[in-house]
Formats: C-alpha cells, structure tokens, sequence
C-alpha cells in the first residue's frame, strides 16, 4: 500500500513544506534554533518549517538530539539561540504552558500520564482551557459547571472514540497496558486543540499491527482535524510509510531533508542511520 | 563587644553546624528528613549527664560514653524503623521519623522525668583566653575547634577513603553503587552511626554551653540545625557548615541588637528569604528534571 | 457519567458520616454517658477534623508537603479572638459573631497563605516543606511577642509588654504576649463546629471534583505533563494552598473560641506535625480517612488517661508500626485481598 509521495515545494525561508500548504503561511517556522549544554551544542542551527496540514518526520541515531529539540519547540529548555515562528507568531519568551495555549501539543518519550487520575480524567486535563467556569462555579454547583461539565464529558468520550477507547474511560491511567497509555497521551495531547502535535516515539512499544493502525489513525487525526504532526520515531516502515517531510538530525545538527524517497536514497542519511541500523540488525 | 557577639554566634553557629551535619548526610544518602536527630542530641546529653553525676567517669570518658551510645542508637534506628520502608514514600519515612522523635523524647521523660538536670560543664577543663579586656570562653573555642576537626575529617574521610567515596556513590545513584558492589546497607548504617555519633558530640557542647538538660532539650536545635542544612544546601556537608555558623551568627546578632523574643523569627525568616533567592540554598546544586 | 456519580456518592457519604457523628454524641452527650472531659473534646475534634481535611487538599491533593499548618490556625484563631472581642457590643447576637469571627479568621489566613504561597510554591518537594516550617515557627514566635489593646483611640501595638500599650483606662488588652488571649467569650458550640465541618467539606469536596481540582492533581501526578497540557502550575498549587489556609483558619478560630484562654504556643510545630499524622493515617488524599483519623486521635489519648505516662510512648510506637506495616509488601497485598473478600472494591 505504497502511496503517492507528496510533492514539496520552497516556501519564502528557503524550507519546504506540501504543495498544498502553499497557499497558507507554514504553522512552524524554526530558523538557527540551537541549544548548548555547557560547552556541547545539543542542537545547532535548526532549519524547518512545516505545512498546515504536513506530517514531517525526525529521525536520527539515538543522542541525536531529537527529543531535546522537542523540549526546545515547547520551551522545556529555553533555546540559547534561533527563532520559533508558530502561527506567524514568535515564541519568543513563552512559557511551556503559552506555547501549549498557542497551539503546541506533545506526548512523551516515557510515557508521563496523570497516572492516578482516570482515563477521562486525563483528556479533561488536556481540555482544561476550553473549559469555562470557575473555582466558585465549581464549588457551588452552578448551572454553568453542569453544563460545562457535559460539555467536557461529551468531548472527551468523542476523543476517546478515535482509539475505540470509551469503555476505559473509568479505569485508572496508570493501571492501562502500555499500548493503550501511548495512545491515551496522543488524546490528551489533542484534546488541547493544537495546531501542530508533537509525537515522541508514538510506535515504542507497540507489535507490527498496532503500528499499522497507530499509522492510520495519526493520517486520520490529520484529517479530521486539519492540524500538522511532527513526529520521532525510530520505526522506518511507520516513518516512511505516513511522512510527507523528513527531517535527519546527527549530532544535533540536519544532515538531510526530504520526501521519504529523497533520504532513503541520501548516502549521508544511509552512512549515519540507515546504515548502522542494518548493522544492528 | 561587636567581636564578642561574632565569637559567641560562631560558637553556636558550630554546634548548628555538627548537629546539621548529621542531617546533611543522612538526608543525602537515604533522601530522608530525619527529624529524630535533634531528640539523639538530647540523648547524648543525658549519657554525659549520667556517665559524670552518677558514674563519676571523667569528661572524657563520659563524652566518649555518649558517642558510643549515640551510635548504637542510630545504627539501632536505622535498622529497626527507617530500613524497613527504604522503598517508602517520603512522607512515611518522614512520620515514622516524628514517631521515633516521640518515642525517644517519652522514653527519656520516663527514664529521666521532666525535671531540668544541671549539666556540668565537661569542657571546662579549658581554660579561657584572655586578650586584654576581652575573654574568648574556654566552651566557645573546644566548640569551634571541635567543629573544624570535624569538618576536616569528614572532608578527608569522603573525599579519600573508600567507605567516604562509597558513600557519595549511594548518595548519587543507589542502584548502580549496587551494581558496582557497595553494601548500600552496611554503608547506610555508617553514615547513620556518623551521623549520630556527632550528636552525641553536638549534645555534650550544646549542654555544656546552656546547661540545662531536658527530655526536649534537642528539639528546638534540631529544628535549628536541620533549617542551617537547609540553608547550606542540603546534602552538602560544606554547605552545613557553612549554614550552621551563619545561622549561629545571625541568631546571636538578632539576640544582641534587635529582640530577644524574636530572633527565632528573625532566623526563619532569614532562612526564607535565602531560599526564595536560591532554591536550593547556597551550596546546593539545583538539578533540573530530565524530560 | 459513572466517575461522576462515584465522586458525588462518596462526598455524601462523607456528610452522612458526619452527620451521623453528630446526633450520636449528641445524644450521649443529653443522656449524660459522656464525660465532661470527652465532651469538652466535641468542638476540639471538629476543629481537628477540619484542619485535617485542609491539610489534605494540599498534601494530599496538591501533594506538597506542608509542615507549618498550625500556623494558619493560629492566624485564624488569633484573629477570631480579635474580632469577637472588639463586636462584643456591636453585635449581640453570638451566633452572628461567631461567623463574623470565622470568616475574619478565613480572610487573614488566606491572606497569609496567600503572601507565604506565592514565593513558596516556586520551591519543591522537601524545600517547601522547611519553609512552611519556617513560617509556623516564625506565626508562633511573633504572636508570643504581641500585645494588642483597644481603647477609645483605637489599637495599641507593643512587642515588649502590655504596660507599654499606653491604654486608656477603659481600654483592653486583648492579646497578651505568650499568655495569649485571656478571658474569650465563649462562642463555639458542637452545632457550629458540625456546621462549620460540613461546609469545609463541602468546598473541598466540590473543589476536588471540579476542573479546577483535576489540574490540581494532575500537576500532582506529573508537573511536566500538565504544563504541556497548559495548565499554570503556580496559579493552581496557590489556589489549593490559599484555599486551605482560608479552612484551617476558620477551624482555628472555632477552636479558639471555645476557650476562656488561647496561648500562641498551642499552634507549635507539635500542633501542624499531629495534624499530618491525621493525613497520613487517614490515607494520604482520602477525606474520609483523614476525619476518622483525626476524630479517633483526638478521642483516643482522653480514653487514655490513665495510661498518661506512657500514652505518648505507645502512640509513638503505634504511628511507627502502622508506618511500617502499612509500607510493607505482604501487608499490602493482604489488606488488598480482604478488601477483595470484603467487596470494598
């Protein structure tokens, strides 16, 4: 089920992003971004911009430096240079908690749920600024709480329903097999209505046909809710196979860019990664 | 009189200092406030008290006395209430440890009744140093000497010797100094025998500088010296040093030039306002979670 | 909705529960059974429960370590004094005044929390906890230094003596240095601690089942996670914080008016750590725990008197067992499959 390769095209910041994104600004505009701890350049000059609706892959030897730029986009780290562009709007000195708010979502390499909260309790986390009522609408009951309260309820059972998830929606998170805790934080992120969701290793853990359903529903969630994706992953057939752009980070800096066919046919990407992962297996 | 008062405070600053010590290392290799220490110095205290009063043994032996009993007591604590929940949430350990508080403050009022005991002054053997018009007490210098001999053979013994470094390899990571081979337990109980015997010191110099002796006798230096690790940074032995002779000096200046009634107030609040400007005090190392 | 309705029952069960306390002490109390001693105890206990279930919206819910909550009491209770003495004649009516009182006492406690809280809660895990120690420590030592006197001029200050408050003839002293307060009206009554139980309660109750109280926990749970879920970290550990401080000082006011005489060494570092052995005897973030607890701790050592020496000694041995018991793995997993038997699951 190989599908047409998405062509790209060079937006204004001599970055690519789909053809039919062209018409819209990129969502993510990232240019020089860089972080150093003590003297290591973790992530060095960091060029991407991805389309409104692209699903863009990064991918890189372990220690690359994929996750830290994770942490960078959602400013768990403050970069010590660069610009973030979301939106047309510069992150500048946003916190974790604005950039969420400005439209950026994340899961977790290790998985980090609300572990004694339930499964609904969890993506009502995720819902929390789109939930209108107050501490005191809250403690006194009023007719708004109720209201809101179905509201929130109604949303969430909807998001659970992309993973068939609705009869889990009482059990505790912490106590859901692994599969199902990787997917759940997927919702959770996405019950925060992002423009851009960032998936950190989604496939870890997960058996051939779990992949190829996570596959499915990540193009699906695209779909329905015309947002970008950016993801990690070090599973190739689920990078390859959903990616439209994809960025090669080796010790911290690019080394390629491109469709999928594009990297798969980089010598450099198949000296640095590809390469070595054959070895390996 | 400036100098007086900067000598007193230094003089109690490092009896904070021996006492936060205690705390320092416990809290640095088991992670755990041990809010028993203070009621071990009080403990000690009494051991002095009875070892001279009753068994007339001269100060030396009586102090030596004390640190023997001290460290089996701690060894005995640690194995017995704190082992038992190293895999505990903190909050448990911290109650068994106010249990353990109680328990050694009860026993001493059953053994020992309410009534305040007279400590003879073991240090006075001493005498004091004379600069003119100025006298350095001879109990002021034995607890600054005995406070930087301290310093200097825990600074060694961690930094040299091979218990020392096991130690600072449990501090850091438990589960690979496992793996590398140390004891975590027998290394455990060593820093809570170390610990415990420099209370028992703490308790002679403490009681023999305000000398008298009471079942709660320790808890209010305890509290006091745990907040002078605090304000070090917890976990560094320089930095309970350190915090224990400042939060001495500021005490004994806040005594002298503001309240007498206030200067556990004026402590505290000293201690917040330092941990409000550095988090994890003023040797600590401030470590980010890894995302 | 399940979750829901779960939540909502075990809150009224809680009432019930209380509820239920109420009536029958309040009936032995009538047919006499009850001994002076123990009903001199009925106002104390809900004042205990109250600060109790306080103490576990923040350890418990917030998961912050708090080790200065008697110092909120003592906010609460100092101020309740203050206020009900200076409406003696203002407002005749004891009832007004005593809840003119609590919520003067919830007002300054909250303030407190709010002016400790907002640096504090930056701090984690073991650093906040000396800090609230700090500050419990700092409340006591500077109310056992304060005199306070009213006259027709107005208040008097004095960190020295009550001689020094430069008093007009008619005027009063109301706080009086570390002899505290003297001479309180007498104002609480079992009613009105009940009352002011189930409304405590009820906050709490309410606030932990609402959105606000989910991202309470799940800063709890996963501080990371939540602010990646854009959730201000600050804004929500403050407003547990505060809100407990406003509780703890109405239930130090109730406590503090049902004494002739009130002295600040009452709310001591002792007073905050037997409130957190309440928390975690009862199950840390479990209401209903934390009120049986706090109900049966502060009945048990009257029960108890004539073991007096050595009542402290067994309740030191008592919290250490069950720390250790209850920490062990083979404990657990029996508890766990009586509860099973049980059908408590």
């Amino acid at each position: 089920m190989k599908r047409a390769e998405t062509k790209l095209v060079t937006v204004p910041s001599q970055n690519k992003i789909p053809e039919r994104d062209i018409d819209k600004s990129p969502i993510l505009e990232v240019s020089h971004l860089g972080i150093d701890f003590g003297g290591l350049k973790a992530v060095d000059d960091f060029n991407m911009a991805i389309g409104r609706t692209e699903i863009t892959g990064l991918i890189g030897p372990n220690g690359a430096g994929k996750t830290t730029l994770f942490n960078l986009l959602t400013k768990v780290y403050e970069p010590t240079r660069g610009s973030i562009m979301l939106d047309g709007q510069e992150l500048g000195k946003m916190s974790t908690v604005q950039v969420n708010q400005h439209g950026i979502a994340r899961t977790f390499q290790n998985i980090r749920l609300f572990d004694k909260l339930t499964v609904e309790e969890n993506i009502r986390i995720g819902l929390h600024n789109h939930v209108k009522y107050g501490m005191l609408d809250g403690i006194f009951r009023t007719p708004r709480y109720r209201k809101e309260e179905k509201c929130i309820h109604d949303k969430s059972m909807e998001l659970l329903s992309l993973f068939d998830m609705e009869d889990m929606a009482d059990v505790r998170a912490g106590s859901l097999p692994y599969g199902a805790q990787r997917r759940l934080e997927i919702l959770r992120a996405l019950a925060t209505e992002p423009k851009l969701l960032l998936l950190d290793e989604p496939a870890a853990g997960m058996n051939p046909s779990e992949t190829a359903e996570l596959m499915d529903t990540i193009r699906r969630i695209r779909d329905e809710f015309q947002i970008a994706i950016l993801l990690i992953e070090h599973d190739m057939n689920l990078v390859m196979g959903i990616c439209e752009g994809i960025a090669v980070l080796n010790f911290g800096r690019i080394i390629a860019k491109g469709t999928p066919s594009e990297i798969q046919s980089n010598p450099q990407v198949i000296e640095a990664y590809l390469g070595k992962k054959k070895e390996e297996n | 009189m400036l100098l007086a008062f900067l000598i007193n405070g230094i003089s109690l600053g490092s009896v904070y200092a021996i006492i936060a010590l205690g705390y320092t290392m416990v809290y640095g290799i088991a992670k755990m406030l041990n809010f028993a220490h203070g009621d071990v110095i009080m403990i000690g205290g009494y051991i002095a008290f009875c070892s001279t009063s009753y068994l007339g043994l001269n100060p030396i032996l009586s102090i030596l006395c004390a640190i023997a009993v001290c460290t089996a007591l701690g060894i005995t604590i640690e194995k017995l209430a704190y082992k038992p929940l190293r895999n505990a949430t903190s909050l448990a350990v911290l109650i068994t440890a106010i249990g353990v508080s109680y328990f050694l403050q009860n026993i001493a009022l059953l053994i020992w009744t309410s009534n305040p005991k007279s400590f003879p002054n073991m240090v006075s053997f001493v005498p004091s140093l004379k600069l003119g018009t100025f006298a350095i007490s001879g109990t002021a210098m034995v607890t600054i000497a005995a406070c930087v001999i301290i310093m200097l053979v825990l600074t060694f013994f961690t930094e040299r010797t091979k218990m020392g470094k096991a130690m600072r390899a449990v501090s850091e990571d438990k589960g690979a100094a496992e793996l590398m081979g140390i004891n975590v337990n027998r290394t455990i109980s060593l820093t809570f025998a170390i610990g415990s015997g420099l209370a028992a010191i703490a308790g002679v110099l403490l009681c023999s500088a305000y000398p008298t002796l009471m079942p709660t006798t320790g808890a209010m230096p305890g509290i006091k010296a745990f907040t002078a690790a605090v304000f070090g940074g917890i976990g560094s032995i320089p930095g309970a040093m350190l915090g224990g002779i400042l939060l001495g000096i500021i005490e004994i200046f806040a005594k002298a030039y503001i309240s007498t009634q206030l200067s556990d107030a004026i402590v505290f609040a000293v201690l917040i306002i330092v941990l409000i400007v550095k988090p994890s005090g003023l040797l600590g190392k401030y470590v980010q979670e890894k995302v | 909705m399940k979750t829901m309705k779960k939540a909502s029952r075990d809150s009224f069960i809680n009432y019930g529960i209380v509820i239920a306390f109420f009536a029958i002490f309040q009936i032995l109390a009538m047919t006499g059974i009850l001994t002076n001693s123990m009903a001199g105890q009925l106002v104390p206990i809900c004042a205990y429960i109250i600060m109790a279930i306080s103490l576990n919206l923040v350890v418990g819910i917030s998961g912050e370590l708090s080790l200065g909550h008697a110092g909120f009491m003592s906010v609460g209770a100092f101020t309740g004094v203050v206020v009900s003495t200076l409406l003696q004649n203002k407002i005749p009516a004891e009832p007004l005044r005593l809840v003119v009182a609590i919520l003067a006492a919830a007002v300054l406690a909250a303030v407190a929390g709010f002016l400790i809280g907002i640096p504090v809660l930056r701090l984690r895990g073991d650093y906040l906890a000396i800090v609230t120690l700090a500050f419990g420590e700092i409340i006591k030592n500077v109310l056992n230094c304060l005199y306070l006197g009213y006259d027709k001029v107005g208040f008097h200050f004095s960190l020295s003596d009550a001689d020094s408050l430069g008093l007009s003839e008619d005027g009063i002293v109301i706080l009086n240095g570390p002899m505290g307060a003297l001479g309180v009206k007498k104002l609480s009554s079992f009613l009105a601690g009940i009352i002011l139980l189930l409304v405590a309660l009820f906050i709490i109750q309410n606030l932990v089942n609402s959105q606000q109280g989910r991202a309470i926990m799940a800063i709890r749970d996963n501080r990371i996670a939540a602010e990646a879920c854009g959730i201000g970290i600050t804004h929500y550990k403050l407003m547990a914080f505060v809100t407990s401080a406003a509780i703890a000082g109405s239930a130090g006011c109730l406590y503090a008016l049902n004494f002739s005489t009130v002295v600040p060494k009452k709310f001591d570092f002792n007073t905050s750590i037997l409130i957190l052995v309440f928390v975690v005897l009862g199950g840390i973030g479990n209401m209903r725990g934390a009120m049986i607890a706090a109900a049966v701790l502060t009945i048990l050592p009257e029960l108890l008197r004539q073991f007096a020496d050595y009542r402290m000694l067994i309740y030191a041995i008592v919290l250490i067992a069950v720390m250790i018991i209850s920490n062990n793995e083979k404990a657990k997993q029996f508890i766990a499959g009586f509860k099973k038997k049980g059908g408590a699951e």
